[in-house]
Formats: structure tokens, C-alpha cells, sequence
């Protein structure tokens, strides 16, 4: 094998330059929904690319008293752990005997990188709000991290134990995809439910808040290190929805006609993410930790006990 | 045009500031957002912080108080940006005509440049849009360089 394929899985396919690419296009399918939900006409769909490119053409500006190198270092840690999610999944999904055992677990970890570069930008900032909404995040992390883990828990107790992607793509292929299942179709709408909060979308984009304190966490970013985090989320809005569809619904695959189905369960998921956007408020950070650790665990314990059972 | 300015032109982030204005300049540019004119169509949207912003747009009339936040705000802005002035307000003190709390300030180019006056009391939002579209035609010159104007 090519000493040079890892790299160039990382970096292009399935890595980073793919995962921008078809992000950047979901987001501007999201702005445009968005946009006619609401009777305007809104953006063409390559705006977002057009964003970032301008942002990377502006000035960078450094807030006085915070640590320089540290703040400009944080948004790549998020957007590190989002492209090599993807990669792991992409390779998992064009060949499921790739992989290790345990990418599951890693998978699991590398989704909370991004959060994670939002907690310590906000503090890197030296900024009041900032740091509002760090602390928001750190609370919003804690509550929906526990009920999304329980979800993914469910494949797993299908499969018998398997925590490799590929082994579940594998199980799902010979037996019918997990939703199929009671217990399989609670898990899934909690970890939808779960996704909303990862990706920071309203209602639950209580630690940026725009109307509240002015984006939270990244509010004293501009130019280069500002466009790492619209890309961090456009990628986001690409490769969450992607793992759901893998763990839950099959994955998608790339024989002639189901390799459209594979785009219709995509398409299908991110409708979801955007209609649940577009007809909530947002929530207040206590509202949404009760819902979380209340009726969210309750299912998603549920879900857990019908899988042990084998519904 | 390089990329650069192009991409700055298709993509311009509105931050809103209102310096002692009636409201009702304001009450215009929120008009803007409505799906009646949705200026998202070219990319516009309004931001909350002046970090993220390219255009610096300025509604009322700049006073003696005012002065030095318009300059700090100037400053916080990324380079390059625009500045659009909206109302008769910024360009020639309007009903404030008299007063003496504007006399080292009007017309706002004597506190920072501005690239586009829309007059108006108010102006109406196609006129506004008119403003900005001259604008973005005027293509590449912002006046924003970092060493335009000291604080």
C-alpha cells in the first residue's frame, strides 16, 4: 500500500477537501429551506462557500490580554477531530472490513473535539460573553453527551458486542437495518434529538445564542479562524447526520441504484434537522439539561433495556 | 477584481449601529430583512458583532458623545470593510440642523470614511438597497486600510 494513502484519505477523499465540499453545499441547502419556510427567496446555494472564502481573505484581529498562539490554535483542534470522523466513516462505508476494533468508541470521542474547541476558544478570548458562553457549552456537553452514548449503545446490543462501524454496516446488511426494531426506533429519534444539540442548532444553539450574547464562545473571532468554525459546522452538518445513518439505517452504498437511496436517507435526515430548526425557540440552558437528563434519558434507558431483551 | 474583493462583495456581513437616531432609519433596515425585500438574496445577513461585520452601517446623527465609539467601532472592524451611512441624518445633521452637538462631526466623513451616504428621512428600503448595490458596482475600493484613520 501507498505510504502516502493515509494522508491523502485524510486530506481529500473521504477526508476534509469531500466533507467541505458537500458541508458547505448541505448548509446552503439549510439557509435556502430556511429562507422559503420563511417566503423569502434567500442566498444561492454556494454561499456558504463564498463566506468562507471572504472570511479567509479578512483581516485576523487578536483581543488584547488573551494567549495569541492558544487562540488561534483552538478552532483547528475542532476541526481536526471533524474531518478524521469523517474519514473513519467514509472508509468504514466503502469498505466494511477496514477499521479496528473500537472505531466506534473513537468516533464517539473525536465528535466531542469540536464542542470542546468552542469551550476553550470562548475562554481563550478574555471576553465576558465568551465565557458565557463556554459555560454554556461545558453545561450543554453534559447533558446531551450521556443520552447520545445510551443510543449508540442499542447497534451495538444488536450486533452482539461489535464496536467496529464496519461490523455494524455488516450486521445491518445480513439482518435489516436497526430501526427496524422497537428498541432501535426509540434509540434513533433520541440520538436525532441528540444531533440537533451537537450541531448547535436551534433550539439547542443555547451557547452561541446571536440574539442573546452575540455568538458565545467565537464572538471575538474574525477572518481566518472565524471561517475554521462555519467550516467546523458546515462539516458537522455533513458528518453527524452520516453517522446516524450508518449506526441506524444502514449506511450508504455505492451499487448503481441504492447509492440514491444512500443520498434520500442523507437528504431525509437533514429536512429533519431543519424543520426541528425552523419551528422551535430556543431553549434556556436549564430547560434543556431537564429535557435532556428527563424525558431524553428516560427514552433512551428504554431503548437500551427493549434491545437487551431483543425487541 | 481579485477573489478577494469579490467574494467580499457577494457576502456582506451588515453590523447595525444606531447613534442617537429616531428609530426610524432602524425601523427601514429591519424592513430589509423581510421576505418583501430579503436582502439575504446577495448574500447580506446581519450580524451581532462588529468582528464579524464588513460593512459598518451607521443610522442618525453622530454627536460630540458619539464620536469616539464610532472611531473604536471603525477600528474593531475586520479590513477591508465599507461604511454606509443611512438617513439625512449622517450626511447632513437633518433636524438636528442647529445644534451644537454636531458641529465637528457632520458630515460623518470628518470621523471616519464613508463610502456610501443614502439619504433620506428615512430613506426608503429600495433606496437602501440602491445604496448598497451602487456600492458593491463601485466594486474594489473599500476605504478600510488599517492605516486609514487614527483613533
Amino acid at each position: 500500500m501507498n505510504p502516502f494513502m493515509p494522508i491523502i484519505q485524510f486530506l481529500i477523499f473521504p477526508g476534509f477537501l469531500f466533507t467541505a465540499i458537500v458541508g458547505l453545499l448541505a448548509s446552503g441547502i439549510d439557509r435556502k429551506v430556511t429562507a422559503r419556510l420563511q417566503y423569502r427567496i434567500g442566498p444561492p446555494l454556494y454561499q456558504p462557500v463564498i463566506d468562507i472564502v471572504k472570511l479567509l481573505g479578512k483581516e485576523t484581529l487578536l483581543p488584547d490580554g488573551s494567549p495569541k498562539i492558544f487562540f488561534l490554535i483552538t478552532p483547528l483542534i475542532g476541526l481536526a477531530g471533524v474531518t478524521l470522523v469523517s474519514t473513519l466513516l467514509w472508509l468504514a462505508t466503502l469498505n466494511p472490513n477496514v477499521g479496528f476494533i473500537g472505531d466506534m468508541i473513537v468516533v464517539l470521542y473525536l465528535l466531542v473535539l469540536p464542542a470542546l474547541s468552542l469551550v476553550l476558544s470562548g475562554f481563550a478570548s478574555n471576553n465576558p460573553l465568551a465565557s458565557i458562553g463556554s459555560s454554556r457549552e461545558m453545561k450543554l456537553i453534559l447533558s446531551y453527551e450521556l443520552p447520545f452514548i445510551l443510543a449508540l449503545v442499542v447497534p451495538i446490543i444488536k450486533t452482539g458486542g461489535t464496536l467496529t462501524i464496519g461490523g455494524i454496516l455488516n450486521y445491518q446488511a445480513a439482518n435489516g437495518i436497526t430501526v427496524r426494531s422497537a428498541s432501535g426506533v426509540i434509540a434513533f429519534i433520541v440520538a436525532i434529538v441528540c444531533m440537533q444539540a451537537k450541531l448547535g442548532l436551534v433550539p439547542f444553539d443555547i451557547a452561541e445564542a446571536e440574539t442573546e450574547i452575540i455568538g458565545g464562545p467565537i464572538i471575538e473571532y474574525s477572518g481566518a479562524p472565524l471561517a475554521v468554525f462555519k467550516l467546523t459546522k458546515a462539516m458537522l452538518l455533513f458528518t453527524i447526520p452520516i453517522f446516524l445513518i450508518v449506526t441506524f439505517v444502514g449506511g450508504i452504498s455505492f451499487n448503481g441504484l441504492s447509492l440514491l437511496w444512500g443520498i434520500l436517507k442523507y437528504v431525509g435526515l437533514l429536512v429533519v434537522v431543519i424543520l426541528i430548526r425552523n419551528t422551535n425557540p430556543r431553549l434556556r440552558i436549564d430547560q434543556a439539561f431537564r429535557f435532556f437528563w428527563g424525558h431524553v434519558m428516560i427514552a433512551a434507558v428504554l431503548a437500551v433495556v427493549l434491545a437487551l431483551f431483543d425487541f | 477584481m481579485s477573489l478577494k474583493l469579490k467574494a467580499l462583495t457577494k457576502s456582506l456581513w451588515v453590523f447595525h449601529l444606531s447613534t442617537a437616531s429616531c428609530n426610524n432609519c432602524d425601523i427601514e433596515i429591519l424592513d430589509l430583512l423581510t421576505p418583501r425585500h430579503d436582502i439575504e438574496r446577495f448574500g447580506m445577513v446581519l450580524v451581532g458583532s462588529i468582528k464579524y461585520a464588513d460593512v459598518l452601517l451607521i443610522t442618525g446623527v453622530v454627536n460630540k458623545k458619539c464620536k469616539p465609539f464610532v472611531k473604536k467601532l471603525y477600528e474593531q472592524m475586520p479590513k477591508p470593510g465599507f461604511v454606509v451611512a443611512v438617513g439625512t441624518c449622517t450626511a447632513a445633521r437633518g433636524i438636528f440642523h442647529d445644534s451644537y452637538m454636531v458641529e465637528e462631526t457632520e458630515p460623518l466623513d470628518k470621523v471616519i470614511p464613508v463610502d456610501v451616504y443614502v439619504p433620506g428621512c428615512p430613506p426608503k428600503p429600495e433606496a437602501i438597497i440602491d445604496g448598497i448595490i451602487k456600492l458593491i458596482s463601485k466594486r474594489g475600493h473599500p476605504t478600510g486600510k488599517r492605516s486609514g484613520v487614527s483613533p
